[in-house]
């Protein structure tokens, strides 16, 4: 229960960050990603004033046997680069560009009550429907090879 | 440059970091929004609950940024609703691909000094910046 408590006020506290740095709003995105044009700085401080806390935070983790709520840590296991991992960075980043949301702040933002972004997480939702289609398509007719970006434009 | 936030982002910033930093303490979970949301259209039994009550708080949050901070919707940029579907599905597709997004991987992985996520960083936030610099061009911006 105090473990649902804090996923719950985590996800408010996430949420109110987004909103106090600017995430939230695409043209302080755009113009963070507008390196060549009028660049606007300011998320590079979001990310270095979160990942300055969540460093601490990692490092404390280190001396822990296990979290406070929860009977073990639940951490990513894989070192390996694999082309999965960059195609989808890289499929990610250009729609990050487009729109101006990655899922957070679109997801936050579905408060506001805007229909535009209602669209985006409609889109969101199905490409991740999309990806696990794919992935088992793939599973099933090993041997043929579905190329993941070329499903994407078909799209 | 116009419109630089540095106190406003870097708050905000903190706040995230210390969101993910709760999960983290408390919970034991890695605060990846993309990986919270998937693990809910394809639930996992025993799995899903945390990821429903960590959704379920970010709107909260989005309602409170709505009555306090009416500002934070202040979108700006709206593209077309084409371009928006296409960036949704680019967005929805690649995080699932690239096993994260700008949290999983820019923030709690990055902290980590992770490889796969500084890796991941790095390609989202230089197809990012090409994606906005080719629109630009493309439309005369």
């Amino acid at each position: 229960m105090k473990a649902l408590l804090t996923s719950f006020a985590s996800g408010l506290v996430f949420a109110l960050g987004l909103g106090i740095s600017g995430m939230t709003r695409p043209i302080k995105v755009i113009g963070f990603l507008d390196f060549f044009g009028a660049w606007d700085a300011s998320l590079a401080f979001v990310m270095v004033g979160a990942i300055a806390v969540y460093f601490v935070a990692y490092r404390i983790r280190a001396t822990m046997p296990a979290p406070l709520l929860a009977p073990k840590f639940a951490m990513p296991t894989r070192h390996d680069l694999d082309v999965k991992l960059i195609l989808g960075a890289a499929i990610f980043g250009a729609g990050w560009g487009l729109g101006g949301f990655c899922p957070g702040p679109a997801l936050t933002s579905l408060a506001s009550g805007a229909m535009p972004v209602f669209v985006f997480v409609v889109a969101m939702g199905l490409g991740m429907y999309l990806h696990s289609w794919v992935t088992e398509i793939r599973a099933t007719t090993s041997g043929l090879t579905v190329s993941p970006a070329n499903t994407t434009q078909d799209a | 440059m116009h419109n630089f936030t540095p106190i406003a982002s870097l708050l905000g910033g903190m706040l995230i970091g210390l969101s993910a930093a709760a999960m983290l303490l408390l919970d034991g979970k890695i605060a990846g929004i993309s990986g919270i949301l998937a693990g809910v259209l394809k639930p996992i039994a025993g799995d899903t609950l945390w990821r429903v009550c960590f959704l379920t708080g970010l709107l909260a949050g989005g309602i409170a940024l709505r009555i306090l901070l009416p500002t934070a919707f202040d979108f700006g940029i709206i593209r077309p609703l084409p371009l928006l579907i296409i960036a949704g599905l680019l967005v929805g597709f690649g995080t699932r691909l690239g096993s994260g997004c700008t949290s999983g991987h820019g923030v709690c992985g990055v902290s980590r000094l992770s490889p796969r996520s500084l890796v991941a960083t790095g390609t989202f936030v230089f197809t990012g910046a090409l994606t906005v610099y080719l629109f630009n061009h493309l439309t005369g911006n």
